[in-house]
């Protein structure tokens, strides 16, 4: 995508949030220039001369409204996704495809052979594709009441992981851990919270959280076909790294092979029968 | 019996079905119930065999009064028996489905005293799920051939997709493999649901809260190699499952022979699995490109081609048709490109609106250049240097890992001969499929 405006000699620095971007943009339009880069506040050093571009609510809200209006409602939501991408220097290329939509329109997003919207877009489906998968490999455990699932995503996917599991579960209390951006999602029927947390180490698993993991793995174990195993195929449609979280591939400390009574029971009505 | 052991043996015995999707269904959860169904499907993990793990995929029972012959469970074979309470089963699924183990379940049983007492047990299992544990995943029921055409209704009105399987492709292999099977009594019942399905589709146009039936459709599977039927055939009964049942999938599952007899492989035969993925590359061109079964396969050409997928085959035997213009050709076109699939077929037509497409776009685009610089021109020109023939192609669209399946399974070659005498092929006999193009 060709600059719209000249280039400037400067970089800008903002706070590195969505909003901060958005200011990028209004102040890219009010100076009418395409400044030389644009670095989130812990982005790296640059060598150029650097501008300062501090987040104000009402140039952001101003470029938001405008967006849907002046270019496409779906170039708005390619702007929302693309910072849920790890994309590394996203910035620019979306300044550049934003610049044109706001003087050609919607038919912005037609450009699909574009080097800037052709990396933001497949960036974008790489980030929801990782949502989509992780709905699926993402495995809570319980304890007392609360269902806790620890996830490792290379994007930022937790709002659309709780749009998933909002819908799937509403009536349960469940805590969602994205252990990569160090966030929590609290889900209490009714109530959905984001907050920043540290550290969660999960307590060890009571007799019947156990007993469960057992069966979901002797299930998995089971399933499988021998005369047909085929390590490559499984690895490409799920990947090494989401093997971690996974109760199918982590070791249980106490399986109920392993406690008094030997094997599954309790859990289950009849379970002893 | 403890769970665990049950549900090892009816794993076991469930897992040579192919079907496990969960698409098809969407809702979101009512307030207060639990699960709910997203049309594309979720998978929620991956077997060491490859195949995607979606449901709990479970027999209610193994024990079967039925004698087929390809069948784990037949009644004449020695094995350890045991049946899930409809208690324990609704239990273990909501267990697994609030940790986000699977999608929803998926019902099948043998025979237990009667195929009407079976059905009945599976429905109170669904009844207690839907019921009491107020739970909106995902279910697919199978129906057992030889029920009551009430307790199949009442099995369709809690589940999201019914499966009947065909089994085998042909009625002499039913009559010699599955005895007590027969074509009317498989095709009735999916008969029935398919024309519920459509009366149910009318009733909810009426009334919006209509009871839904089978809102997944209907999907059928048929078991590959263990009869000598052709890929010719067996693709046409897949076009005409779903056109006259309205099926919404058909599954192939390649045999694996784990019985002795002499009506069928022997053991050890290794399973056709790449005769197995092609079909499953002509089902997706029957049901996504346009294409029809008489197109890809013919009196000539009653197999399809290992080497080459089958679109690849179907374009070069139409060379004349090729090349075609990037800019100019109709989606429809495009979709009978090889390298070029539905979703980059849709993105050429996009970004062609904003101006004219090269070699260098399309692979942006994520078209298979490999294969489709064989079929394309842009603004009039092919990739420079490239020259086509038909053998000059097929050399260069030949798959490695065909190449490499077709050394371990001499049985492949044998298709390709033109003697109608199932021969073993000789080692590096690759004169065969190169010849389909003549």
């Amino acid at each position: 995508m060709q600059a719209r405006f000249p280039c400037s000699p400067e970089a800008y620095r903002y706070d590195g949030s969505f909003d901060g971007f958005l200011c990028c943009v209004f102040e890219s339009f009010r100076r009418r220039e395409t400044p030389a880069a644009i670095l989130p506040q812990e982005g790296p050093m640059s060598l150029y001369r650097e501008r300062q571009i501090d987040t104000d609510a009402g140039h952001a809200a101003r470029v938001w409204r405008a967006l849907p209006l002046r270019v496409s409602p779906a170039a708005a939501e390619l702007a929302r996704n693309v910072f849920l991408t790890c994309l590394p220097e996203k910035e620019l290329p979306l300044l550049r495809v934003l610049q044109e939509g706001f003087s050609r329109g919607g038919s912005v997003m037609n450009f699909l052979a574009d080097s800037d919207l052709s990396l933001l877009l497949r960036a974008v489906r790489a980030m929801q594709n990782e949502a989509h998968l992780l709905t699926g490999f993402a495995r809570f455990s319980q304890y007392g009441p609360v269902l806790l699932a620890v996830v490792t995503p290379k994007n930022h996917v937790l709002p659309l992981l709780a749009r998933h599991f909002c819908s799937r579960m509403p009536g349960e209390t469940f805590v969602i851990f994205d252990k990569t951006h160090r966030e929590a999602l609290l889900h209490r029927p009714g109530r959905l919270e984001f907050c920043p947390m540290e550290e969660l180490t999960p307590p060890p698993p009571d007799r019947t959280e156990a007993e469960y993991r057992a069966l979901w793995k002797r299930f998995y174990d089971t399933i499988a076909i021998e005369g047909r195993l085929n390590p490559r195929c499984r690895m490409s449609h799920m990947p090494r790294r989401y093997w971690e979280n996974m109760t199918e591939f982590t070791e249980t400390p106490e399986t109920p092979e392993t406690l008094p009574g030997g094997a599954a029971r309790g859990a289950l009505p009849g379970g002893g029968a | 019996m403890t769970v665990l052991e049950k549900l090892t043996i009816l794993t076991d015995a469930a897992k040579y079905d192919a079907a496990c999707t969960s698409s098809g269904s969407s809702r979101t959860a009512a307030p207060g119930s639990l699960g709910n169904a997203t049309s594309c499907g979720i998978c929620h993990s991956f077997a060491a065999d490859g195949r995607c793990i979606t449901l709990l995929k479970v027999l209610l029972s193994n024990s079967c009064v039925y004698d087929c012959q390809y069948c784990v469970n037949r009644v004449s074979r020695e094995t350890r028996r045991a049946t899930f309470t409809p208690e324990e089963l609704a239990e273990l699924t909501i267990g697994f489905y609030r940790r986000n183990y699977i999608e929803g379940l998926f019902l099948s049983s043998g025979v237990l005293r009667s195929p009407d007492y079976t059905c009945e047990q599976m429905i109170r299992t669904l009844e207690l799920l839907r019921g009491p544990y107020r739970f909106g995943g995902y279910i697919h029921a199978k129906a057992i051939p030889g029920a009551d055409p009430r307790l199949i209704e009442r099995l369709g009105l809690l589940a999201d997709r019914m499966s009947v399987n065909i089994e085998l492709p042909t009625q002499e292999g039913l009559r010699r493999l599955a005895p007590d099977k027969s074509k009317t009594s498989i095709l009735r019942p999916m008969g029935y649901i398919s024309g519920r399905i459509e009366e149910n589709r009318r009733d909810l146009a009426v009334y919006r809260h209509a009871p839904r039936f089978a809102p997944a459709g209907q999907s059928t599977q048929m078991i590959i190699g263990a009869t000598p039927d052709s890929d010719r055939h067996i693709i046409s009964l897949a076009e005409g499952l779903y056109r006259k049942y309205g099926l919404k999938r058909v599954f192939y599952s390649a045999y694996m022979p784990v019985t002795e007899n002499a009506l069928l492989p022997p053991p050890g035969t290794k399973p056709p699995l790449l005769r197995e993925h092609r079909l499953y590359q002509a089902d997706w061109l029957l049901r996504f490109y346009g294409f029809r079964a008489d197109e890809l396969l013919d009196e000539a050409h009653p197999q399809l081609n290992p080497l080459v997928d089958p679109k690849c085959g179907w374009a070069l035997r139409h060379l004349d048709l090729f090349p075609l213009e990037v800019n100019r050709a109709a989606y429809e076109e495009l979709l009978r490109v090889p390298g070029i699939g539905v979703k980059s077929a849709r993105r050429i037509v996009t970004a062609r609106r904003a101006g004219p497409l090269s070699f260098e776009a399309l692979r942006k685009l994520g078209v298979v250049l490999r294969r489709a610089q064989y079929f394309l021109t842009c603004s009039g020109r092919m990739t420079p240097g490239l020259r086509v023939t038909p053998e000059s192609a097929m050399r260069a669209l030949a798959e490695p890992q065909g190449l490499a399946l077709l050394h371990e399974e001499p049985e492949q070659l044998s298709l390709f001969r033109p003697a109608p005498a199932p021969a073993r092929g000789k080692e590096g006999d690759h004169a065969g499929p190169l010849s389909l193009l003549a």
